[in-house]
């Protein structure tokens, strides 16, 4: 995380109500609030740990762990129908788990299921299941003709968060949003 | 199973006496299988979603609804192998304790719609036990029918998230739910208000 730091960017994305936290996961949270997604259930992750504590200390959010992802994935398509827009987060081994929940709800269903990615298992990983389950992840994605993307830079963050959660909403698809090491700083060895 | 002190019922019919008590526009969420096929046989409704995959989520669909829509009473129906997919699920909803959620299993120790198989849990594992274990403190096996509506009568008045139980025969559906996941969640927004038809 410290590395993610570092990457405050001048070029940040255009914003007429600039936020004073040009951090990742900042500008994360104020998107999904402008956005009005109130419901975050999560797996947690160590490199989402500064998202997830900044989204239990705001009381706009209801945020908690879930047991396992596709519950998570059932709770915000539950809350979605009822009219109240959620976000998942997770990390790379628990999306390995999501491919019936996709196929059997949120893509029939027409759910925009909007979830964010913490990347494992590509620079600098040093666990090889890691490493071998994140390639499965975007071929699952191709799969289904899902939207994602890869989120490498502080300056493209904003744009492409705010974009694909407008779109997954306007044409009720799904969305994976990868958060990458290069945005994030990833895990490594040391830490 | 024969010494437990539990009548075995029949899902649809449980399901029926279910609905009948529904007055309010009360959301439910029928789980994948015999589960859906029986709420819809018992008769259509705009407040109803049918599950067509996704086997275990019934209860984390409907928490979902609950979170949304604290004012509207949610009902879940989940098949006991269903259930043994998303344990974890009850620990959640304990912890969030929405108040407007009942949980129902209809459990017969056997993937029935499959070829009858019996479950893991059959036999030996108690499901309201474990649903207690999990925090769920307000969790009951229904005796009989007329426990099962005692039971509901209850929920409909709780203050907290209530599981109730029913042991339940060897029968398949009596209908078999429409598969159209498109229709089925636009009808569903329909009937919460959420949206109007075009």
């Amino acid at each position: 995380m410290a590395i993610a730091e570092q990457h405050n960017s001048p070029a940040q994305a255009s914003s007429d109500k600039a936020s004073a936290d040009t951090t990742w996961h900042g500008i994360i949270l104020q998107t999904l609030k402008r956005n009005e997604i109130s419901l975050v259930p999560y797996v947690p992750d160590r490199v989402l740990t500064p998202l997830i504590k900044s989204l239990h200390a705001d009381p706009f959010f209801t945020t908690f762990a879930t047991a396992r992802e596709e519950e998570a994935v059932g709770i915000v398509s539950g809350a979605w129908m009822g009219g109240r827009r959620g976000a998942v987060l997770m990390q790379t081994s628990g999306f390995a788990t999501l491919a019936n929940v996709l196929a059997s709800l949120a893509v029939p269903y027409q759910i925009p299921l909007i979830m964010f990615v913490s990347e494992r298992g590509t620079l600098g990983e040093f666990n090889y299941g890691q490493s071998l389950v994140c390639r499965t992840m975007r071929p699952v994605l191709d799969s289904l003709a899902l939207e994602h993307h890869t989120i490498t830079r502080l300056d493209e963050l904003e744009f492409i968060v705010d974009r694909s959660i407008k779109q997954a909403v306007t044409t009720q698809a799904p969305v994976a949003l990868i958060l990458n090491p290069l945005l994030t700083g990833g895990k490594v060895f040391d830490k | 199973m024969d010494t437990r002190n539990t009548k075995v019922m029949n899902r649809f019919d449980v399901t029926s006496r279910l609905i009948a008590k529904l007055k309010n526009e009360e959301a439910v969420i029928g789980g994948i299988g015999n589960t859906n096929f029986d709420l819809w046989a018992a008769g259509h409704r705009p407040q109803n979603f049918y599950m067509l995959g996704s086997m275990g989520l019934a209860f984390p669909i409907a928490l979902g609804v609950a979170l949304a829509q604290p004012d509207r009473r949610v009902f879940a129906l989940e098949g006991d192998g269903s259930l043994l997919m998303q344990l974890g699920t009850l620990s959640t909803i304990a912890t969030l304790k929405p108040k407007n959620l009942t949980m129902i299993v209809m459990d017969n120790g056997i993937y029935q719609i499959t070829g009858a198989q019996p479950t893991p849990a059959a036999g030996i594992a108690d499901l309201v036990a474990i649903a207690a274990g999990s925090g769920l403190t307000n969790s009951s096996w229904a005796a009989d029918e007329d426990d099962f509506e005692r039971l509901i009568d209850e929920a409909l008045e709780a203050s907290g998230p209530s599981l109730i139980a029913a042991r339940i025969d060897d029968k398949p559906g009596v209908g078999t739910t429409r598969r159209d996941p498109v229709q089925i969640r636009e009808r569903f927004m329909h009937g919460l208000g959420v949206r109007e038809p075009l």
